[in-house]
């Protein structure tokens, strides 16, 4: 029971708008919302803080986070994000995108902010799969995932392999952090957040590009309840997309 | 060990029932009505006040629609304030 | 003021310099490049944003987020680059930021090749990319007036939200000419409530094109043509020449139009009474001019360094009223006066033929 010696020690988010999101039930872009905001919240910075929201389901986000945010063209977020921080450098500038955004049609825009050492905070969140169009197979669709334009199973002898964006982009000179991460368990939900509280950290000592790839749930797409979503994360997307740092470089070193 | 309670937020939540995967002790149910958004939401049954606020529930809740309590222990020494300044 | 030779290019980019440019995003593409090189000189030395982008794909949103924030910002590129930025300039048309951009024209189709040509014109003024917009499509005719247009287009776009496009061809972008550059403009810079910023002490702000509601979406494009009849009212351009007493009219613009200006000239000599219409603004098309011109002359004659794109918005102009005749080389063919006088002359021999 609810009494006064009780205090609050989980509240909802100043830096999330009070509107309920257009999520499935048990979509886990509503996780890394929170989390976003949080981190908002924690390092005092919504108000120099400009997002770049991506085309996919997580469109909307400017509707929930409550901050400017300009709404990019698919797959250009990096892009946007360049332009934005390159006029208002003392501003803080992040993209969210989804993997088709980041990793199939922008794959261009994301590995060339990385190799210029953008002064960008990017949340990458990573499905498997097309959840806005309705399913279809993503760069980053597992082999042998059933999607709906690879019904049979991803094949890779002819739909090719699934992008590994975090092992790609820890190649860059310009990139000072590379995490990837999971939101399949509290555990890892809180190894998410600070994460992402790195990554806009880094942005803060202008230390250059950073990225955190979270591992996310779409029961719609993928077919199963919310529930199941979170084991097909663990069970089938950790082993071949392993969570860890994969860069951490030396201007940050003392950050994390 | 430490009591607890939480809030669930009936406009907020979508009956994803992913809170009830986590409790540890099993005290969070999905209600057999339906709120004003057409989804059955999850409520809290807690007749013996075994809740200890651990924040697992509301960690993963991706509708952010749960708010947790936990109760202050009276400290002898010098209060500390340092959370909710 | 003393005039000094500028090659156009670099005069283009100088004089976007003195309108007070703050961030530059482009992709070298011949024969464009000397503007983007000039400015990464002068942009890198003072530290202002310039950034030489990874595609013209990228450059132009690099451009739509500078803008978004509400600075003075433009590209530059050539045909094929222009092609990639259509997206771009479909999401800032979408979202109504101010962007100016420079087109050096080169022949196309696809990579054709490096000489100067008119063949954007469709691509340019009648929108590009997806949806109902159009971009202010400015064209000079000599470097002096590439200068002019750029040190004014950043106020054009200010002042509708829009897009302005300097589209001149090869031709120009490369030669010299002595000119009179304009004087660096210092600017202030207030907030105009839409730029983003961070939400500090105000509502946040969202830069975008979505509108999911039909009739949200209906309502902007609705907005989008007030705008585009508010352009077509006051900013129209054009020059006149010889054409008081003219029963010929030449139509061209840019390059073409200087091949024309020299083939009315010796018309003259010849005794033909004929002019020169040049429009400078290709959107906003100076329509009402030409229907107004038509009633006058006995022929009109299109010179275009394309097969005949603006010949349609000549004849949309000007209907059934006279006849209409083309003139138009490609392929980076540059029509010289002594082309275009033969077929003035022509113009003179139809017009007796039909009486
Ligand atoms: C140029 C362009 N091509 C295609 C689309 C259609 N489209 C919208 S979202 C999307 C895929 C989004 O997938 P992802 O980035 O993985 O995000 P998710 O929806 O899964 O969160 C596609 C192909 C588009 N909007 N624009
Ligand atoms: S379709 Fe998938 S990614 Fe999109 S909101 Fe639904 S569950 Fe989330
Ligand atoms: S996790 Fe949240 S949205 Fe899902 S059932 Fe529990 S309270 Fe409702």
């Amino acid at each position: 029971m609810l009494n006064e010696h009780m205090q609050t020690v989980f509240d909802y988010p100043d830096a999330l708008t009070p509107g309920v999101t257009h999520y499935c039930p048990g979509c886990t872009h509503g996780i890394i919302h929170r989390l976003i905001a949080e981190t908002i919240d924690e390092l005092g910075i919504r108000e120099k803080t400009i997002g770049v929201a991506p085309v996919g389901c997580s469109v909307f986000i400017y509707n929930y986070l409550d901050t400017d945010f300009a709404e990019a063209a698919h797959g250009r977020a990096p892009a946007m994000a360049t332009g934005i921080k390159r006029t208002l450098p003392d501003r803080i500038v992040f993209t969210y995108q989804g993997d088709g955004d980041l990793a199939a049609i922008g794959t261009a825009e994301i590995i060339h902010a990385a190799a210029r050492g953008e002064n960008l905070t990017v949340i990458f969140a990573n499905n498997a799969i097309y959840g806005m169009t309705g399913g279809q197979m993503a760069p980053t669709t597992l082999p042998g995932m059933r999607t709906t334009s690879s019904p049979s199973g991803r094949d890779v002898e002819v739909q090719g392999w699934p992008l590994k964006m975090s092992e790609l982009l820890a190649q860059m000179p310009g990139a000072s952090y590379i995490a990837r991460r999971s939101v399949h368990d509290p555990g890892n939900i809180n190894k998410t957040k600070k994460a992402i509280k790195t990554a806009f950290q880094v942005q803060l000592h202008q230390a250059g590009f950073a990225m955190v790839e979270v591992l996310s749930s779409c029961p719609t797409n993928w077919n199963v309840s919310p529930k199941d979503a979170l084991t097909f994360i663990k069970e089938q997307m950790l082993p071949y997309y392993p969570l860890g740092d994969y860069k951490i470089g030396d201007a940050i070193k003392t950050l994390v | 060990m430490a009591k607890g309670t939480i809030t669930i937020d009936e406009r907020r939540c979508k009956g994803c029932e992913l809170c009830t995967t986590v409790c540890p002790k099993n005290i969070i149910h999905m209600a057999t009505t339906f709120s004003a958004r057409g989804y059955r939401p999850a409520i809290l049954v807690d007749p013996n006040e075994q809740c200890t606020g651990c924040l697992l529930c509301a960690t993963i809740c991706p509708d952010v629609a749960i708010t947790v309590y936990r109760e202050i222990k009276p400290k002898a020494t010098t209060p500390s304030t340092t959370r909710n300044t | 003021m003393t005039k000094e030779l500028w090659k156009g290019n670099e005069a283009l980019a100088e004089a976007a310099l003195r309108a007070g440019l703050e961030a530059y995003f482009g992709y070298p593409i011949t024969p464009q490049t000397e503007l983007l090189e000039y400015l990464a000189k002068k942009m890198l030395a003072t530290g202002r944003a310039f950034v030489q982008a990874e595609s013209e794909v990228a450059a132009i949103n690099m451009v739509y987020g500078a803008a978004s924030t509400g600075a003075r910002v433009m590209s530059s590129s050539s045909s094929p680059g222009m092609s990639l930025m259509q997206e771009g300039l479909s999401y800032i048309a979408g979202s109504q930021v101010p962007v100016v951009l420079v087109d050096i024209m080169r022949g196309g189709p696809g990579l054709g090749n490096i000489a100067p040509s008119q063949s954007d014109y469709f691509q340019l003024t009648k929108g590009g990319g997806h949806g109902d917009y159009r971009p202010i499509v400015l064209a000079p005719a000599s470097v002096q007036e590439a200068a002019d247009l750029m040190y004014g287009a950043f106020d054009l776009a200010d002042k509708y939200r829009y897009i302005v496009i300097i589209a001149a061809d090869g031709n120009i972008g490369q030669m010299m000419e002595p000119i009179e550059m304009p004087p660096q403009r210092r600017l202030e810079k207030k907030d105009r409530g839409w730029e983003l910023t961070g939400a500090a002490g105000r509502p946040h702000r969202l830069i975008s094109s979505i509108y999911l509601q039909s009739e949200a979406l209906h309502q902007f494009n609705m907005h989008l043509q007030a705008k585009h009849r508010q352009i077509e009212q006051n900013e129209v351009r054009y020059e006149e020449y010889l054409l008081d007493d003219a029963e010929y009219a030449v139509v061209a613009f840019g390059s073409a139009a200087r091949a024309a200006h020299s083939a009315v000239r010796w018309a003259r000599a010849k005794n033909i009474r004929a002019g020169l219409f040049r429009p400078i603004s290709l959107y906003p098309f100076p329509h009402a001019q030409l229907t107004a011109l038509a009633q006058r002359v006995r022929a009109l004659l299109v010179v275009e360094m394309n097969t005949g794109q603006m010949l349609e918005d000549v004849r949309l102009a000007v209907a059934e009223r006279v006849p209409i005749q083309f003139y138009g080389v490609t392929g980076g063919l540059v029509p010289f006066a002594d082309d275009v006088l033969p077929e003035i002359e022509k113009l003179t021999r139809l017009d007796n033929g039909a009486s």
